[in-house]
């Protein structure tokens, strides 16, 4: 891997929500990097802080949400040839207002997880699409015509001259998708973050629109983060990947050293529960369980009272993250050296196999 | 949208036939009539029936009036205030309600929305509180009570407004019965203005709006406010009816030469060609002011206008 540019570097980042019941910690130290043009994956379940974390990059969090500690510094450049310089902003200290008219939409576009609800019902296709460049970028209508109709095309949609002059109710779930990416591309961002994109659809459309997401992000060189629950999303589309837990990343790494070497039991436990064709058991593996309240203070490893495996220091004292190689990182204290050595479960290392086996195939 | 416009219209003509027809009916079926003197003999009263095409059979009275209206001619009134056409009395009565009626429609829209918007935009704060404590008292005070309320204080008290409707001075004497009628509006647009707003401003559709970077008046400007008003027009339509077509009690309290009173008053006295074209123009008006609401929605909600077409092709 030569030269990778970091594009966008969340450090320590700690936020709570202030709700009737108290104060509800969502995130608690969140350390994540984005290099240009590859794609992060952000996997965990309900809850487990996914949203908020990008939310606080694009400055949309709810109104009770606050910032305890951390920064997301951002790297972009601006201008043009020779003037073309590089700066470096941090999202958490720039107001609304600056976040709004210099990074939203500009630089980092986010798609959001339901088509059928994330589109303005009383204007058409093509002003959603054109609102944005003609906001920032005082674009002339008949260019930015032009514009939204070479993304509608990008983005797939057949018949776009006819579609531009379209409402939302119109159009599918899947096409809505597709419209809902070709308004986060209109300002050419240089990060996309897809939030769940593909939940509120159905199967065949889902490997669709991966496809699509896939195939402009090789075309235009931005970088991706995408939010999931869904490990199969991950596997076709991610390069990295971090496990959410509980506000928390507990792993991080490539796509290869989480998927055949995950270190944490909370990654064995999500690989665990994946939907498998070649398994002789007949049912459905479930981690036990769910996640702590995070209103209350969680003493030592989050996941502890979840995990067979849990030593008596998992409940006293939080794991720091140990590094297994330059990008594989866990935090859990099985890694220590003084912890007993354990292994994942054997139905577990079997999957691995042969999905070590099948990819080897796939890629050979 | 043309051709959907143009059966709108026939149905309401349609409509308003229909209501006609249970209008004549109904107060054929009333008991009284309208010549109930004692001093009238059972023939002078078979006179009068005849004079006025009373003696005739039903149907042969509704085509009759029917094809008089369809003329301008309303009939005259047998008792109010004999033998004047109805048009006539309509004619010095009807504005006046009318315009009351309108200038309490406009007041109480304009302050109901800004008072509704501004509450949803600082929700929860003492704005949002304070708006909800008007728009409480507005909707459970009847309006009276805020027409005697304010006949006392800035009609009397203050001098600044007549307290009693004057007929030469009709703008300056409008003031307080609009004020007093307006208030209602005031509080169910407010209240519904708010709750149509929180739930608009809570949509994803806001959040990826404002994840292309719009400023927050550009977000309220362009996405808010349009998907707010949808379903306050609804709310809106039977408000500005009930007002147009007048107060009696507020009328009552100013002296207003409305039609509510009238209404009442031929009502009394049995007066049925008074009844009936007034509680015509009732129902002509409320027909109406649906039809433009039905075209209105056209226009703000593409869903709708655009499924009138599909299903009209």
């Amino acid at each position: 891997m030569e030269e990778r540019e970091k594009i966008l570097d969340v450090r320590d980042l700690s936020i709570s929500f202030t709700t009737t019941g108290g104060e509800l910690n969502a995130i608690r130290g969140v350390n994540l990097s984005v290099y240009r043009g590859e794609t992060v994956a952000i996997v965990g379940e309900s809850g487990s802080g996914k949203s908020v974390t990008v939310k606080a990059a694009m400055g949309i969090m709810d109104k009770n949400a606050r910032v305890n500690s951390g920064e997301i510094i951002f790297n972009y450049y601006e201008g043009e040839g020779e003037n073309r310089v590089q700066r470096s902003v941090d999202l958490l200290k720039m107001s609304k207002k600056d976040i709004r008219s210099t990074i939203n939409g500009r630089r980092i576009a986010m798609v959001f997880q339901d088509p059928m609800t994330s589109l303005d019902p009383t204007m058409n296709i093509g002003d959603q699409i054109m609102e944005g460049m003609i906001w920032h970028y005082k674009t002339p209508k008949q260019e930015a015509y032009q514009k939204a109709l070479r993304l509608l095309e990008l983005v797939g949609i057949t018949d776009a001259e006819k579609r531009m002059k379209n409402y939302p109710h119109q159009l599918s779930g899947g096409m809505r998708q597709r419209v809902v990416i070709a308004i986060a591309l209109a300002c050419d961002p240089d990060l996309l973050i897809c939030d769940e994109p593909t939940t509120a659809l159905d199967v065949t459309i889902q490997a669709k629109i991966l496809e699509l997401i896939k195939a402009i992000q090789a075309k235009m060189g931005i970088s991706v983060i995408y939010i999931t629950h869904d490990l199969g999303v991950v596997a076709k589309v991610a390069d990295f990947v971090n496990v959410m837990y509980a506000g928390k990343i507990v792993e991080s790494g490539t796509i290869d050293e989480i998927f055949y070497d995950p270190r944490h039991p909370y990654t064995w436990g999500l690989l665990s529960a994946m939907p498998d064709l070649d398994t002789d058991d007949d049912r459905l593996y479930a981690i036990p369980g769910s996640p702590p309240n995070l209103m209350h203070k969680v003493p030592g490893d989050a996941f502890a009272p979840r995990n067979i495996f849990a030593l008596k220091i998992d409940y006293r004292k939080e794991p720091p993250m140990f590094q297994i190689s330059d990008t594989h990182y866990a935090a859990t204290w099985l890694l220590d050296e003084r912890a007993p050595k354990v292994e994942m479960p054997p139905e577990l290392r079997a999957r691995i196999a042969r999905m070590k086996k099948e990819g080897e195939k796939k890629n050979g | 949208m043309k051709k959907y416009v143009l059966k709108r219209i026939l149905i309401s003509l349609v409509t308003l036939l229909v209501i006609l027809l249970v209008l004549f009916l109904l107060l054929q079926f009333m008991p009284g009539s309208p010549f109930n003197d004692e001093k009238l003999t059972e023939a002078q009263i078979a006179l009068l029936n005849a004079k006025y095409g009373l003696d005739k059979p039903v149907i042969i009275q509704f085509f009759n009036y029917v094809t008089s209206m369809l003329q301008g001619d309303l009939g005259v009134s047998y008792n109010i205030s004999k033998n004047t056409p109805i048009v006539q009395l309509l004619q010095t009565r009807l504005p006046t309600s009318v315009r009351i009626g309108g200038q309490a429609v406009v007041l109480g829209a304009i302050i109901g929305l800004v008072l509704g918007v501004v509450a949803a935009l600082k929700h929860n704060s003492v704005i949002d509180t304070l708006c909800t404590v008007v728009s409480v008292l507005g909707a459970s005070v009847p309006s009276y009570v805020f027409a005697l309320f304010l006949a006392y204080t800035c009609g009397f008290q203050l001098g600044w407004f007549p307290q009693l409707f004057q007929v030469n001075h009709p703008y300056i004497s409008s003031v307080l019965p609009s004020v007093a009628l307006s208030m209602f509006t005031i509080a169910s647009i407010a209240r519904f203005t708010r709750s149509e707003m929180l739930e608009v401003l809570d949509s994803d559709y806001l959040l990826l709006a404002a994840s292309k970077g719009l400023s927050e008046r550009a977000l309220i400007m362009r996405h808010t406010l349009r998907n707010a008003l949808i379903p306050i027009i609804t709310v809106l339509a039977p408000l500005i009816v009930s007002l147009m077509t007048g107060s009696l009690v507020v009328e009552k309290i100013f002296a207003i030469p409305g039609i509510g009173s009238l209404m009442v008053q031929a009502i009394q006295s049995n007066d049925h060609s008074v009844t009936i074209a007034l509680a015509f123009v009732y129902s002509a008006m409320y027909v109406f002011i649906m039809l433009i609401v039905d075209i209105l929605y056209g226009i703000i909600d593409p869903r709708i206008r655009l499924a009138k077409e599909d299903s009209h092709e």
